[in-house]
């Protein structure tokens, strides 16, 4: 028996087990609780499919069996070619067909009137796909990715077609379905009717478009607030970070490491946080405006509270990022074209303005396109300092949860947000791409950079240091306001807004009884990040291997469209997500698995970034060998790949852990009682007005993640350390295997 | 001890095009089972390809390819009976020499403790017993291109194929190595496939060459058929360097040809078929120069010679192409722009597709 007919044997008896063995709908109670096995087979809300058809006449359910029945058949095909055409048709058949079925007949029948007027009205509807159909949806692809290993697609080798198809698969359900169907629902009414009404309506409505405040008077449309804002937001963040990449990189500036600190500040720190800490110095009862108002007699204002106080968050959040970002571009100039310049009689300013800067310039452009996503995507910041004056992102928070509940006016405002942050994307994927002119190439480039102009270095030190030291102060806010009674009006010390968040007590039975009001949302914070950093990583691994390693027609665009998710803010996937999953075929709402799969699919492409960098510098005879020594693709990730890319894995499972407690934008949308997020929980408690809590949550978040990081750069390194000890065993000649790969990929 | 069952293998009509680029246009060869033959060729000229398709790391785009008879097309390459020894050696950085060569034993579903022993027999056999425990990286080039080995043949495949698995090691290991390679190869009684494209390295190992051009096969003999009947210019030069020349073939004899080169009657040891216009290689070795003072030859000046040791390099300017000549070291060298008779010995010349 061949590997072909076994691995098509398992998915045939799968297929049994999915329509046989398992309740086909959704189960209220949820699969697990295993409650539903009291009722079946018969019941209708657990039955299989097999029941389903039989007994509760949910007839449009057989061709999936005689789909299986087929794959069946296909089985005694001797000839692998043509056994391969008949499962891969089957596979996309039955895909097709499980789709279509699940979205023209939902709870009260069909769905379009077209299909009811074609095929007669129901006698009943369907609920959400529950565990049967998920796992026949799953075999299906497995059956058409088999299909075509069989037809000697990608060296007839199963494992990757099966990867890519499931990838994909995955995407498009859980990226490219609640997108479209969010654009769908713009064009809806409440009953789920076509309506433009709704759309047009929006879409003209002056509050978003108008450009009142150009004309003199009146306040901008939300659309143009947002988009000036992301535009002064991108102009700062890449005028102080590049200020910053000069001072690391091209001044004697003695604090560097303290620079380096200040990279990792956005990854750790929730995004309202920065928000938090200016109301505690500026706001109303802040620090400053209390003190000039007592020194000067300078009325206490609301300035903050609007687009300054947003955009003045922003760029103290997204500064770091930039210079991360630049500093790369600024080392990137080859110190050979500024020594050039200087021996053909430039001196350094002139040096710097017509050699160093033009060549910065695409990496400048890069920069500023990531902030002006990154602003236009922020909902922490707005949320807390917004007030009425919102931007996109929190209109349309409130267009869904507040008072008007109008989502075809949220539908529109994300599809405007959507635009902006594609267009910057897009920009910055076909326009910049192979636009740079850093020269990071393998040869060493001898030879130093020159260092900064005088003026120059003066002028950037005095963006510098001041923005640092703002940094600081407002860091420190987070961590001293926890500990303030009340903020601006009783300033004296407690431990009270800790105790009420944190407390923990004993119950009679001698258990104990977490009785802080955060406990309960710091454990599912805790579980859902677990969960979903694992899945992120190997999803974004296996993404990066696909890409690097296997050739593909639409590689291409299989990435390009992985990485798109990332263009796209979280509040629309927060928004298209409950406007996708609340309804058949798919219904995820209130679960923990609606957050776990927004984290893995929003957090993927900076795994699968960091996985094609590690990658790309394993040479790729390393898989070739382990092939020809018998050992198929997956044990060649397994035994040969994976335990090479230790580090990367380490960062993809750090960054997705971290990224998935700081997250709101989506999360806010996702949340329910019953699985409430840190992060939602801490903006619900600033909106009640309890900062004190807000506050002391933050900063016991912000360290829990600094400790998870240290622990995790702890073990990296000790791993280093154990290989510089084998150097000092005689006999045992030791070079760190990464040289050696690169020596090899040279 | 480690046997392998040698298998033969036949490609039948295989193309291969990457894209618009056509690698391999036609290609149909068959090689015997339990000998060792040589793909050798400039570089791009599909010779990496053709051995990437035989070990399943490239489908063919049409044809057919068999291997110990059996029809592995379309056959990935961890289910082929083949294995490979690859240039840059491939040895996983993180697994000891010792894991490196169980883990295709391992792959096909042996037994840990077997799959040990028979690593460490392996080991043994390319002369690295006791040195399991190391890593690649605590190992000499010599060392890992050996563990490449060991870790190709331990699974007794049908074919064994090694592409250039010397380019890595400095000139005296790769001779040293090659006879090793050789040595196994005859001992254990192996199919092996070898790209190279050192034609000195095809030369000393190989029972057949195939030469291959621009995807197709230029040649293919046995190592002095190569050498001593090359089918065109491309391979004379190919195959050690040669002077190409224009000559008349005026008489064919029983075992010899007689020609005519400037005016010049030579004896050449091969049959031609057809009398008439030919042309003739003749290796830089065969040609004697002498002052022109006692001129028989045809006649040239020297434009430039180089002194290199054990031997003097010449090169002369004749009525059309330059000459390129090793001569021996002399008290005198010829100094340059002095005239020279040029005399062809009867070794070292052969007709260009006799």
């Amino acid at each position: 028996m061949t590997n072909s007919i076994r691995r098509l044997d398992y998915v045939l008896l799968a297929g049994f087990v999915a329509l046989v063995c398992l309740p086909w709908y959704r189960l209220e109670a949820g699969f697990f609780s295993l409650g539903w096995l009291s009722g079946f087979p018969l019941d209708q809300t657990s039955a299989p499919a097999v029941v389903e058809i039989g007994l509760h006449a949910k007839w449009w359910l057989t061709p999936l069996i005689v789909t299986f029945g087929v794959a069946t058949a296909a089985r005694l095909i001797r000839q692998p070619e043509r056994r391969g055409a008949v499962l891969a048709a089957c596979g996309a058949f039955g895909l097709i067909f499980l789709a279509v079925q699940g979205l023209a007949i939902t709870f009260n029948g069909w769905t379009w009137a077209w299909t009811e007027a074609l095929f007669g009205p129901l006698s009943a509807g369907q609920s959400s796909m529950g565990a049967g159909a998920t796992l026949t949806a799953i075999l299906f692809v497995l059956l058409f990715s088999f299909g075509l290993a069989d037809r000697g697609v990608m060296r007839g080798d199963a494992f990757v077609v099966s990867a890519i198809s499931l990838l994909i698969f995955l995407v498009v359900i859980f990226v490219f379905y609640p997108v479209i169907s969010m654009l769908v629902a713009a064009f809806q009414a409440v009953d789920g009717s076509f309506d433009p009404d709704g759309f047009i309506r929006n879409i003209q409505d002056p509050s978003i478009w108008s450009l009142d405040c150009v004309i003199g008077g009146n306040r901008c449309g939300v659309a143009w607030r947002t988009f000036f804002l992301a535009i002064m937001t991108a102009t700062g963040a890449t005028a102080i970070g590049l200020c910053f990449a000069l001072v690391a990189t091209r001044t004697r500036f003695p604090f560097k490491p303290l620079l380096r600190i200040l990279t990792i500040l956005p990854i750790i720190t929730p995004p309202f946080v920065v928000g938090l800490a200016l109301t505690l110095l500026f706001g109303r009862s802040g620090v400053v405006t209390e003190a000039l108002s007592w020194l000067f007699g300078i009325e206490p204002g609301r300035w903050l509270y609007g687009l300054t106080g947003i955009w003045i968050a922003q760029v103290l959040s997204f500064t770091p990022i930039s210079f991360l970002v630049l500093i790369g571009v600024v080392e990137g100039v080859s110190p050979s074209m500024e020594e050039a310049s200087l021996t053909l009689r430039a001196n350094r300013l002139r040096t710097f303005w017509k050699v160093s800067l033009p060549l910065m310039k695409p990496g400048l452009a890069n920069a500023f396109l990531i902030g002006f996503i990154e602003s236009m995507a922020d909902f922490g910041n707005p949320m807390v300092l917004g007030g009425s004056h919102g931007v996109l992102s929190t209109e349309i928070f409130f267009a869904v949860v507040g008072s008007q509940n109008d989502p075809s006016r949220a539908a529109v405002l994300a599809i405007i947000l959507l635009f902006f942050t594609m267009s910057a994307f897009l920009a910055q994927r076909l326009w910049l791409s192979g636009k740079s002119y850093a020269t990071v190439t393998g040869k060493g480039d001898s030879g130093a950079h020159i260092s900064l102009p005088r003026p120059l270095s003066v002028g950037v030190h005095a963006v510098v240091l001041p923005w640092i030291a703002f940094t600081i102060i407002v860091y420190g806010m987070i961590f001293f306001g926890g500990f303030v009674k009340t903020w601006g009006l009783d300033n004296s010390l407690t431990l009270q807004h800790y105790i009420k968040a944190f407390s923990i007590g004993w119950r009679e039975s001698g258990s104990i009884a977490w009785t802080g009001v955060a406990w309960n949302s710091f454990w599912t914070t805790m579980e859902i990040s677990l969960i979903s950093a694992p899945l992120t990583a190997i999803v974004g691994l296996l993404t990066a291997y696909l890409i690097v390693r296997q050739k593909f027609v639409g590689r291409g665009l299989f990435e390009f469209a992985l990485m798109m998710s990332f263009a796209i803010p979280g509040t629309v996937i927060g928004i298209s997500y409950i406007m996708a999953f609340n309804l058949p075929p798919i219904e995820m709402t209130g679960t923990a698995l609606i957050l776990v799969a927004c984290f893995v699919f929003r957090n993927m492409p900076v795994g699968v970034r960091g996985g094609v960098a590690a990658m790309s510098q394993l040479d790729k005879s390393l898989d070739e060998a382990s092939l020809t020594l018998g050992a198929n693709s997956f044990r060649t990730i397994r035994k040969v790949t994976l335990p090479l890319l230790r580090p990367a894995i380490t960062a993809a499972l750090v960054y997705s852990f971290v990224r998935a407690i700081t997250s709101i934008s989506a999360v806010i949308f996702l949340v329910s009682a019953q699985y409430n997020m840190s992060t939602a929980f801490i903006v619900g408690l600033v909106e009640n007005g309890e900062y004190g809590v807000a506050i002391a949550y933050s900063s016991a978040l912000i360290v829990v993640m600094t400790v998870i990081i240290s622990g995790f750069q702890l073990l990296v390194g000790q791993r280093r350390l154990r290989r510089e000890n084998r150097v000092n065993i005689p006999g045992r000649a030791a070079a760190a295997p990464a040289a050696v790969i690169k020596e090899k990929a040279a | 001890m480690i046997k392998t069952a040698p298998g033969s293998v036949v490609f039948q009509n295989v193309s291969k095009t990457f894209g618009a680029f056509t690698a391999i246009p036609d290609l149909s060869l068959t090689i015997e089972p339990g000998t060792l033959v040589t793909l050798l060729g400039p570089s791009g000229c599909g010779k990496t390809t053709t051995l990437r398709m035989l070990a399943g790391l490239e489908h063919p785009t049409g044809g057919r390819i068999l291997i110990g008879g059996k029809d592995v097309t379309m056959l990935p390459a961890n289910e082929r009976d083949v294995s490979m020894v690859f240039q840059s050696y491939a040895l996983f950085p993180h697994m000891t020499s010792l894991q490196n060569v169980a883990y295709g034993l391992e792959s096909s579903g042996i037994k840990n403790r077997e799959a040990r022993e028979r690593a460490e027999e392996a080991l043994k056999l390319v002369g690295l017993a006791g040195m399991g425990h190391r890593l690649p990286a605590e190992l000499s080039g010599g060392q890992q291109q050996r563990v490449a080995v060991a870790r190709a043949l331990v699974l007794e495949p049908q074919v064994l194929l090694l592409d250039e698995p010397l380019s890595n090691l400095d000139a005296r290991l790769r001779r040293r190595v090659r006879t090793e390679i050789r040595e196994l190869q005859q001992r254990l009684g192996f199919t092996a496939v070898y790209v190279t494209h050192d034609q000195d390295e095809a030369l000393a190992v190989s029972d057949q060459i195939i030469v291959m051009q621009g995807g197709r096969i230029a040649q293919k003999g046995s190592p002095r058929e190569l050498y001593e009947r090359p089918a065109s210019a491309f391979i004379a030069d190919f195959m050690g360097e040669a002077n190409v020349l224009d000559c008349t073939i005026v008489a064919i004899e029983n075992d010899s040809t007689v020609v005519d080169i400037n005016g010049v009657s030579h004896r050449v040891p091969t049959v031609a078929e057809r009398t008439g216009p030919a042309q003739i290689a003749v290796r830089p070795s065969a040609i004697r120069l002498e002052p022109s003072a006692n001129a028989t030859g045809f006649s040239g000046r020297i434009v430039h010679s180089a002194y290199l040791g054990d031997h003097v390099e010449y090169e002369v300017e004749t009525g059309g192409s330059n000459l390129f000549v090793v001569g021996p070291v002399v008290e005198n060298p010829l100094p340059p722009s002095s005239a020279v008779s040029i005399h062809l010995s009867s070794q070292g010349i052969a007709l260009i597709g006799a």
